[in-house]
C-alpha cells in the first residue's frame, strides 16, 4: 500500500506539472496577445510594448515558463490586468462559496442518489422503478442553469421562502443567512449531479442483486437485508467509489455555471468574469486551482478504492487497464 | 444495463427505445432543417412588441426586444445540432486517431500518452472551452472547436482501451501470423469490433457537447448575437423571469429533448450493435 500510494503521489506531483505545462501554453499559443487585454483600447505600438515588458510577455516562452513555475512555487498567481489586485486571495475569499457550494451539493446529491439508485435497481421490474429509472435519465439530460431557474422561479419568486440570489457582503459572518442564500445552488446542483449517480449506484447494485455470492448467502439462511449489508455492501461500493471522484469533479463545475444564475461571487463567477476580460492571470490561477482540486479529488478516490476492495490492493501499479 | 431481460421482450424494448429516441431527435433536425427555408420572422424584426404573451401571431411570444421566440428557437434548434456534430466530428476523428496511435505504440509511449490524458480528462470540459474560447473570443466556432478538443481526450482513452482488447485477442495473432498486414487488421479486425461502443459512445458525447454549448452560451461566451442559441435564449429570458417566463420554457424544454432524444438513441444502438447483447437477449 505505502509503494502504491508513493506512485500514486507521483503521478499526481507528474500530472499538476503538465497541468500546468498545458495551462501555460494553451494560454500563449492561441492567437491573441495579452498586451492586448492589459493595454487599453486603441494603445499606441508604444503603449502595447509597455505592456509586453510589464507582463514579461516579451520575453521567450522557456525563460516565461520558469518564471510563471517559480511564482506557483510561492504561491504567488500574479496580479489581476482589471482589478490590479494579487489573484490569490481573491481566490481565496471566493473558495468560502464554491467550497461549500460543492461540498453540500455533493453530500446531498449522495443522500438522494444512494436510496433511489438502490431502490430502482431492487424494483427494477415495477412501475415505479422504470420511473425512478426515467427520471433519472431526464436528470442527465437537464442543464444545471435551467434547474436553477425553474427553482428560483418556484421558491424565490412565487412562495418568496428563500433568496433568489446574491451572498452576504460579510460572508460566513451570520451562517444561517449564508445557508439560505446557498440552499437553493445547492439543491439546483445536487438534483442535477444525484440523476447521474443513481445509474451507477443503480447498475452497481444490479450486478450485486443478481450476483451468485448474494444467492449463496440467502441459501445459507441469511435474510435479504442481512445478506446484502454483509455482502453486497462492500462490492457494490467498488464501482460506485470508483466514479465518485469524478462526480466530485463535475459538482465543481456545475457549481461554477450555477454561480452565475444565483449571482454568487464564487470562482466559477470569478472565472466567467475573467474570460469575458481577456484577464489573463486570474484566468490561470482560477483554472490552476480548480485543476489541482480535480486532481487531489482523483488522488483520494483511488486511494478510497483500494481501502476498500483488498483486490485492488495487491496490483502494485497505477491499476491503469 | 437490466441484467434480468426476457427473451421475448427483448427486441421489441429495443426498437422502443430507439423510436422513443429518434421522435424528439427528429422533431428538431426538422425544426433546424425548416430554419433553413422559412422563418415565421427575421431575427432583427422587433415588430412584435417587447415580452407579448404566446398568442396567434407569435406563437411563443416575443422577447424583450420584441423579437420572435419560434424564430429564434428554430435557430436555437440548428446551432445545438451544429454544436454537436461539429464537436463530435472533431473529437471523434482526433480521438479515435490519436487512440489507434497509443494502442498500437510501444510501452513506453503508450505509459506517456496515458498519463497525458489522464491529466487532460481530469480538466472539465467547460472549463478547457473557457480557456479556448478566453485566448479567441467568444464565437460559435471557437466554442465547437473547443467542446471538440475537450471531447478528445475522452474519446482517445476510450479507443485506446478497446483496442489494446482488440489486440489482445488470438484472431489478431492469427491474422499476423497468416501474413495480414497492420493496417488490413486495423481495417479488418481493429475497426469492426470496436466502431459499436465507439458510435454509443460519440452519440452519448453529442448530447453533453450540446449540452456544453448551451452552458457556454449561457454565460455569454459562445455564439454573439443575433445568433439564438438556446443556451443565451435562457440567459436572457431569466432578467424577465418574473415577469415573462414563457421565454424559458421552449430553449430549455427543446435542450431536454434534444439531448434524451440522443441519450435514447444510444442507449438503443448499444442494444442493436453489440452482437453480445444480441444473442443474449
Amino acid at each position: 500500500m505505502t509503494v502504491y500510494i508513493l506512485r500514486r503521489l507521483a503521478f499526481l506531483a507528474a500530472s499538476l506539472l503538465l497541468a500546468s505545462v498545458v495551462l501555460f501554453l494553451l494560454l500563449r499559443l492561441l492567437p491573441g496577445d495579452p498586451a492586448n487585454a492589459l493595454a487599453s483600447v486603441g494603445a499606441s505600438p508604444e503603449q502595447l510594448a509597455a505592456a509586453r515588458q510589464e507582463i514579461g510577455s516579451d520575453r521567450p516562452l522557456p525563460e516565461q515558463f520558469v518564471t510563471w513555475l517559480h511564482s506557483l512555487a510561492t504561491f504567488d498567481l500574479g496580479n489581476s490586468f482589471v482589478s490590479t489586485l494579487p489573484v490569490g486571495p481573491e481566490i481565496a475569499t471566493r473558495i468560502e462559496v464554491t467550497g461549500p457550494l460543492t461540498l453540500l451539493a455533493f453530500a446531498l446529491a449522495l443522500l438522494i442518489a444512494l436510496p433511489v439508485g438502490f431502490l430502482a435497481a431492487h424494483r427494477a421490474n415495477t412501475w415505479y422503478g422504470l420511473i425512478l429509472n426515467g427520471v433519472s435519465q431526464l436528470g442527465i439530460a437537464v442543464p444545471v442553469f435551467w434547474v436553477g431557474m425553474i427553482l428560483v422561479t418556484v421558491f424565490a419568486l412565487h412562495l418568496g421562502v428563500l433568496p433568489a440570489g446574491g451572498f452576504p457582503q460579510d460572508g460566513w459572518a451570520d451562517p444561517v443567512e449564508a445557508l439560505r442564500s446557498l440552499a437553493l445552488p445547492v439543491v439546483t446542483v445536487a438534483v442535477v449531479m444525484s440523476a447521474s449517480l443513481i445509474r451507477y449506484v443503480r447498475s452497481a447494485s444490479l450486478d450485486v442483486l443478481g450476483s451468485d455470492y448474494l444467492r449463496t448467502a440467502r441459501a445459507l439462511g441469511s435474510s435479504f437485508g442481512e445478506a446484502v449489508r454483509r455482502h453486497g455492501l462492500r462490492n457494490g461500493a467498488v464501482p460506485v467509489v470508483a466514479v465518485l471522484g469524478i462526480e466530485l469533479a463535475s459538482t465543481l463545475l456545475g457549481a461554477v455555471v450555477v454561480e452565475t444564475v444565483f449571482a454568487l461571487p464564487g470562482l466559477g463567477s470569478m472565472l466567467s468574469q475573467a474570460v469575458a476580460q481577456h484577464d489573463y492571470p486570474t484566468i490561470q490561477g482560477v483554472l490552476f486551482v480548480t485543476t489541482l482540486a480535480v486532481l487531489v479529488i482523483g488522488f483520494l478516490a483511488d486511494l478510497a478504492q483500494r481501502l476498500i476492495d483488498p483486490r485492488l490492493r495487491s496490483t502494485l501499479s497505477g491499476g491503469k487497464p | 444495463m437490466t441484467v434480468k431481460r426476457t427473451t421475448r421482450a427483448a427486441p421489441r424494448r429495443r426498437s422502443v427505445i430507439l423510436i422513443a429516441g429518434c421522435v424528439p431527435a427528429g422533431l428538431i433536425v426538422a425544426l433546424a432543417l425548416v430554419s433553413f427555408f422559412w422563418l415565421p420572422y427575421p431575427l432583427d424584426d422587433t415588430s412584435g412588441g417587447r415580452l407579448s404573451p404566446p398568442g396567434a401571431s407569435h406563437l411563443l411570444g416575443t422577447d424583450k426586444l420584441g423579437r420572435d421566440l419560434l424564430s429564434q428557437v428554430m435557430i436555437g434548434a440548428r446551432i445545438a445540432l451544429e454544436s454537436g456534430a461539429g464537436a463530435v466530428a472533431i473529437g471523434g476523428v482526433l480521438g479515435v486517431a490519436t487512440g489507434l496511435a497509443a494502442g498500437f505504440a510501444n510501452r513506453w509511449v503508450d505509459d506517456t500518452f496515458s498519463a497525458l490524458l489522464d491529466v487532460l480528462i481530469a480538466f472539465p470540459t467547460l472549463l478547457l472551452a473557457m480557456l479556448v474560447v478566453a485566448a479567441q473570443s467568444a464565437s460559435l466556432g471557437s466554442a465547437i472547436v473547443a467542446i471538440g478538443l475537450a471531447m478528445t481526450a475522452v474519446v482517445a482513452r476510450l479507443t485506446r482501451i478497446l483496442v489494446k482488447r482488440v489486440l489482445a485477442q488470438d484472431y489478431i495473432t492469427a491474422a499476423r501470423t497468416s501474413g495480414t498486414s497492420w493496417p488490413r487488421v486495423i481495417t479488418g479486425h481493429v475497426l469492426p469490433n470496436i466502431w459499436p461502443t465507439l458510435v454509443v459512445n460519440l452519440a452519448l458525447q453529442f448530447g453533453l457537447a450540446v449540452l456544453a454549448e448551451a452552458s457556454l452560451s449561457f454565460l455569454g461566451l459562445g455564439a454573439p448575437p443575433p445568433n439564438a442559441s438556446w443556451g443565451r435564449m435562457l440567459q436572457e429570458a431569466q432578467a424577465t423571469v418574473s415577469t415573462a417566463p414563457y421565454g424559458a420554457v421552449a430553449p430549455g424544454v427543446l435542450l431536454v429533448a434534444l439531448v434524451v432524444g440522443v441519450n435514447l438513441i444510444a442507449d438503443g444502438l448499444r442494444d442493436t450493435l453489440d452482437p453480445t447483447r444480441r444473442r443474449s437477449s
